[in-house]
């Protein structure tokens, strides 16, 4: 058998950008290639998760920028426990918390690709490995994190 | 006016001064004067109804008060219980219902705020004998620990689900990784919280893991959910029911019992602690930083006042940081006070979670913990605490919003 296509097994819920639309762009953004946060135009700070207003300034003036895709284990954990029916069987995996220092200190969940295994050392870098899911209906591209 | 804080600044934001006038504290003026529960089951075991178990709960709280239930005029909930008051005013024949609370927010972080905002309404005149209340038949609906049957995820769960950060432990052992990390904690923390409530349960015959210790070895040995977290560092996950019955500290003292008086209580979270995808500025947090002040300013006592402690078990990590925050010890003092020795009644430093708890008493979302709390200052407890006058309650860490609580005997008053 060849190696699985996703670090986790399909089947998990499939991301969906939010009827509002408040997140569109950020899920556009990861089918390129790209990730995107909010910046607000009216005092440069960074936001993230998105919102529809900068809580910084109270301004209703929030772009999206692409930051480049690195940073550093903030937190992680390694999840043994299947709590879905798509992770039975899959053993051990790890997600992390990566901060991105350049893009205002902001947080992204990821999995940490490589040997479930492996010593995972807060303050490492780290940057993004984009997955895309094309056979998914509709397509969509998660975010993970190798390290650096 | 620039009152735009930098990112993650927390002491740049603007604060309105407070008004500390004396009315606008509840201290001594409501007291709990009933507490009631159904037999604790396993999830899925519960033998009736959930909204049964509700009315039997309430049922229970009111014989112990020695009051008419018709004489309820209040309902206060939290966690979005599926119990409505009007229902439950409907089918108890209450004769006028003049309050009915719903306390915003998940896990059990409403547990003591439903608590304060039932205080509120009888100490502002809304109503004068209110329940607060918390059922639960998870066998009868959605687990907690599972994830929910749902084929997209959007919002907030879009940025997590599809990494397999779904669950409750799985969203918080991000936060006690980084918290244990930062101050050098060892395992033998989280054990010893997980170890005293499974020792206090072992008198409790109303616990569900009554009869069932838990040694270190069995911990130690117990398989990982999500690191740090291993098996007994979750709560469990249970049916049944809870109710307390609040009245004015002038009525509780011609009733039943010994009344529990509210000393204080504070709910809420730091600076955008819901900020989404695990963005909370003060992230290695059980979210009291600025919650627990306000609670030990309002009941005027200070933590060595304490005489026991009740702290929501969602994760033992949530509890070391919970003790933390509310200034029982410091971080770096947390692997030499958490130990079994200290955390037991009758003689620890810091009897913690004395009925059992969340862990091996029952998950009834915390509102179990109240009960014990009541149960302290009356003598009542499975595991007294000698002379207890001032008790205190810790519901829902890492969750937003949290709250607490603090009861004395007259006392303290």
């Amino acid at each position: 058998m060849s190696a699985p296509a996703y670090y986790l097994p399909a089947g998990l819920p499939r991301p969906v950008a939010e009827p509002d639309g408040l997140d569109a762009p950020y899920w556009e953004g990861t089918r390129v290639g790209e990730l995107r946060v909010q910046r607000c135009r009216a005092c440069r700070g960074w936001q993230w998760g998105p919102e529809w207003i900068c809580h910084r300034c109270l301004a209703f003036d929030l772009e999206w920028t692409a930051v480049e895709p690195r940073g550093t284990i903030y937190s992680w954990e390694r999840a043994w426990h299947p709590v879905h029916p798509a992770l039975r069987g899959r053993g051990p995996y790890v997600v992390v918390l990566v901060e991105l220092p350049h893009a205002g200190g902001v947080r992204m969940v990821g999995n940490l690709l490589g040997d479930p295994m492996q010593a995972v050392r807060i303050g490492i870098p780290v940057v993004a490995a984009f997955e895309p899911h094309d056979d998914a209906t509709p397509p969509f591209t998660l975010v993970h994190w190798r390290t650096a | 006016m620039d009152y735009s804080p930098p990112y993650q600044m927390r002491n740049a934001i603007p604060t309105w001064e407070r008004d500390a006038a004396p009315s606008r504290s509840v201290r001594g003026r409501v007291a709990v004067a009933g507490v009631g529960e159904t037999p604790y089951y396993k999830h899925g075991r519960a033998p009736e109804p959930e909204v049964k178990l509700a009315l039997r709960a309430i049922l229970a709280a009111c014989d112990d008060a020695g009051v008419d239930p018709r004489a309820i005029d209040g309902f206060a909930s939290y966690s979005n219980d599926r119990n409505d008051p009007s229902r439950l005013a409907a089918a108890l024949g209450i004769p006028e219902l003049r309050f009915s609370n719903m306390q915003w927010g998940g896990g059990g972080g409403g547990g003591s705020a439903a608590v304060g905002n039932a205080a509120a309404a009888i100490a502002a005149g809304y109503a004068d004998c209110v329940v607060v209340f918390r059922a639960l038949a998870q066998g009868q609906f959605q687990r907690f620990g599972a994830a929910p049957p749902a084929a997209t995820a959007s919002g907030e769960a879009a940025l997590t689900f599809p990494y397999g950060l779904i669950s409750p432990a799985q969203r918080f052992a991000m936060k006690v990784m980084r918290f244990l990390h930062d101050h050098g904690i060892g395992p033998g923390a989280q054990r010893a919280i997980a170890l005293a409530s499974y020792h206090h349960a072992q008198n409790n015959p109303r616990a569900v893991m009554h009869g069932r210790p838990l040694t270190a070895e069995g911990y130690d040995e117990s398989r990982w959910i999500v690191e740090p977290f291993r098996l007994f560092d979750c709560c469990m996950e249970n049916d049944g029911a809870a109710a307390l019955l609040l009245v004015s500290a002038e009525r509780a003292r011609d009733l039943r019992q010994r009344p529990a008086y509210l000393l204080g209580v504070a709910q809420g979270s730091e600076y955008r602690n819901a900020a989404r995808g695990h963005n909370a500025p003060t992230y290695a947090s059980a979210s009291f930083t600025t919650v627990a002040p306000r609670l030990f300013a309002m009941a005027g006592v200070t933590p060595a006042d304490v005489s026991v402690v009740q702290s929501y078990e969602n994760f033992t990590g949530g509890v070391l940081m919970s003790l933390i925050e509310h200034g029982f010890f410091t971080a770096e003092e947390a692997n030499d006070v958490l130990t079994l020795e200290n955390l037991i009644a009758p003689g620890g430093r810091l009897p913690l979670n004395t009925s059992g708890g969340n862990l091996a008493e029952c998950y009834m979302h915390g509102l179990e913990l109240q009960i014990e709390a009541v149960r302290q200052l009356r003598g009542q407890s499975p595991n007294p605490v000698p002379d207890a006058r001032v008790a205190m309650v810790i519901s829902g860490p890492m969750v937003t919003p949290v709250s607490s609580m603090i009861l004395g005997t007259h006392e303290v008053l």
